[in-house]
């Protein structure tokens, strides 16, 4: 018996996520009295993860899974969680990862929950927390197979270390054409910035910036913060800003440590995306804006005149505490 | 960076009997209030509207693309007791040619996936069209389920795809960017915004709620799965402190509170 993780790279290199989903697995490998192996597909220094408490860690080195491929992989994990008679598999929710459990899951005969927010609340029945309507809620879920994969929301646990003895081996999996039957043909980069996904801190404009001419400051202020970009669904669909950065129910999901919302009002569907960022902060020329209900800190204020104020007054904070 | 790419040009080649299934949940309307019944262990439907599920949407409207570009049928699918109908209805509106019900409560992802792949199996689809998750329980497992049941390919996170022949070039939703994927039919894609537009959808006119009426609605039996995980209760959010307001002059304040208080600078 063991838990499982899969540690997910790329280019070679752990992804937060991958030490996030490590450290989970400890826990929980804690309480069902068992250990933790961890499986990376082409890792540079696997043994990285033992400072997260993965006691044995099995590498994956093959050409023919350098880009990530969802079918393959899946074999690849499943392959591994019957030769360590696995009985949780744990997978983070980066796009890779919400593409590979159902996979993962339905080649182990095994119950699936996604969006787990925390460690089992029972083993036996076995009973996770899942973020569920939009963030609006959280659902239990009992899950019954005797082997269970677990889709671990992001941010929603931490980075634990957690240093151990590991042993680390290699593992060759048995692939065959069948499992390429979807290829990659290229990767398109949004250039040079931070994605939302694996930001810490992300920074929201919304229909009150008028047009996307006005977008200058707010880079500026992400370039102060080291953060990612985000806006809400009206400036996607007037194609001010790119679709890739339309946050909330019917876009992207964002579980950053701060998000600051500016002349965003708070639709519950804006909310719905962001409820599950641990600290927000909104700046809207309207005190009766809905956001202000949802976040931690606000300005009531007009963004032309607070945006480039805050991004000067951010500067020199930054310089006094390099 | 435009998500432009895969739209439908004129010269695309024709495939003959292009069979498309569209899997629709039935969802609360998104600004609905979310609260729970007998001591949190059930969803209180009291006053909630149902909705076609958004993601599910955009996918319709690609398929209509494909029907009136490339000429298809599509038919729409809903595991539901007789509830949905309405949905499946305002689904044939806007311009599905038939429904199917599998009449059952959809009691979690893999029976739900079970279900609609015993009807594909029968019919042999060769593009299935899912949205990449409903936005009640927001489980995105139907689709990699029902792929993997049917041994069909399967592109997650779709927001764009072009058909020609039996290749498919789709392209899905990366962190940072996008991935532009080769593979062919038939296949499972999980849509949502950007396979189309917003402003692409389709409202139903009067002309197709009259149609909608006269086309086929099959109700079937649903087959028997063992269930793997059950909802055993539910949690509403924990309540929130109000927020606290800093002057538009005192900037200083606020990176202080940021620094000190919530440590997240
Ligand atoms: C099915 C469905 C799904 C949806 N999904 C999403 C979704 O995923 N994401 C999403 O964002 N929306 C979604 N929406 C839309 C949502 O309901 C709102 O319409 C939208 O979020 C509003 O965007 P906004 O706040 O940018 O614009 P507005 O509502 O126009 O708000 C602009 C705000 O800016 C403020 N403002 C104006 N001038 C200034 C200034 N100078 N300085 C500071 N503040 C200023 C105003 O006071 C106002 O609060 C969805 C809607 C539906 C029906
Ligand atoms: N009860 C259902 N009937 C038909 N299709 C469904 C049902 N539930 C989910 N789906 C499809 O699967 C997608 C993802 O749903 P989910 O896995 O529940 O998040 C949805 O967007 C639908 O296309």
């Amino acid at each position: 018996m063991s838990v499982l993780v899969f540690a997910e790279t790329s280019e070679g290199q752990y992804k937060k996520v991958a030490f996030e989903a490590t450290s989970y697995g400890a826990k929980v490998a804690e309480l069902l009295q068992t250990n933790l192996v961890a499986l990376s597909i082409n890792a540079k220094d696997a043994s990285q993860l033992s400072t997260y408490g993965a006691t044995k860690i099995l590498n994956v080195k093959n050409e023919k899974l350098t880009s990530f491929n969802a079918k393959a992989f899946a074999e690849v994990v499943s392959q591994v969680a019957k030769s360590e008679a696995a009985t949780v598999v744990i997978i983070d929710s980066s796009s890779n990862g919400l593409y590979l459990a159902p996979l993962v899951a339905f080649k182990l005969q095994a119950a699936l929950a996604s969006n787990v927010v925390g460690i089992p609340s029972t083993t036996n029945p076995f009973v996770v927390k899942r973020k569920a309507f939009s963030n609006k809620a959280f659902c239990l879920t009992a899950l019954s197979t005797s082997v269970k994969v677990i889709g671990l929301a992001k941010n929603a646990f931490g980075i634990f270390e957690n240093t151990v003895e590991t042993t680390l081996a290699d593992f060759n999996p048995a692939l065959s054409d069948a499992d390429f039957g979807v290829s990659s043909k290229q990767i398109i980069k949004t250039s040079g910035k931070v994605s939302i996904a694996d930001a810490d801190i992300v920074v929201s404009a919304g229909r009150g910036l008028k047009g996307p001419e006005n977008w200058g400051m707010i880079e500026e202020l992400a370039q102060v913060l080291g953060a990612a970009t985000a806006c809400s669904k009206p400036v996607s669909d007037l194609d001010w800003r790119d679709h890739a950065e339309h946050v909330g129910q019917t876009g992207k999901q964002v579980a950053a440590n701060l998000y600051i919302a500016i002349g965003i009002s708070g639709a519950i569907q804006h909310l719905a995306g962001i409820n599950s960022s641990k600290v927000k902060v909104v700046i809207n020329t309207d005190p009766e804006a809905p956001f202000f209900k949802a976040a931690d800190y606000g300005i009531v204020g007009d963004a032309f005149e607070v945006v480039p104020k805050l991004v000067e007054k951010l500067k020199i904070f930054k310089q006094n505490n390099a | 960076m435009k998500l432009h790419l895969f739209y439908p040009t004129k010269q695309q080649k024709t495939i003959k009997n292009m069979k498309l299934l569209v899997c629709i949940s039935h969802v609360p309307d998104t600004t609905s209030k979310i609260n729970f019944t007998e001591g949190d262990t059930k969803f209180d439907t009291n006053g909630v509207q149902y909705v076609i599920n958004p993601h599910d949407e955009y996918c319709l409207t690609r398929a209509l693309w494909f029907k009136e570009k490339q000429g298809a049928s599509i038919t729409v699918i809903t595991v539901g007791t007789q509830l949905v109908e309405p949905t499946l209805r305002k689904a044939l509106a806007i311009g599905a040619d038939d429904a199917i019900r599998v009449d059952a409560e959809p009691k979690e992802a893999f029976f739900v996936a079970q279900q609609i792949a015993d009807v594909a199996k029968k019919e042999g689809y060769n593009l299935i069209l899912t949205g990449r998750e409903s936005i009640d329980y927001n489980g995105g497992m139907v689709p990699g389920f029902l792929a993997a049941s049917l041994n069909y390919n399967f592109v997650n996170a779709c927001i764009g795809v072009e058909i020609e022949g039996q290749n498919v070039t789709a392209t899905r939703e990366i962190d940072g960017g996008s991935e532009v994927l080769a593979t062919t039919l038939p296949i499972v894609l999980a849509g949502q915004k950007g396979i189309v537009e917003e402003k692409d959808l389709r409202i139903p006119n009067m002309r197709g709620i009259m149609m909608a009426r006269q086309k086929p609605l099959k109700v079937v039996p649903a087959i028997e799965v063992i269930l793997n995980s059950t909802t055993v209760g539910f949690e509403k959010l924990p309540l929130k402190s109000a927020c606290k307001l800093v002057s538009p002059d005192n900037i200083d304040e606020l990176i202080n509170l940021l620094h000190t208080e919530a440590k997240v600078i």
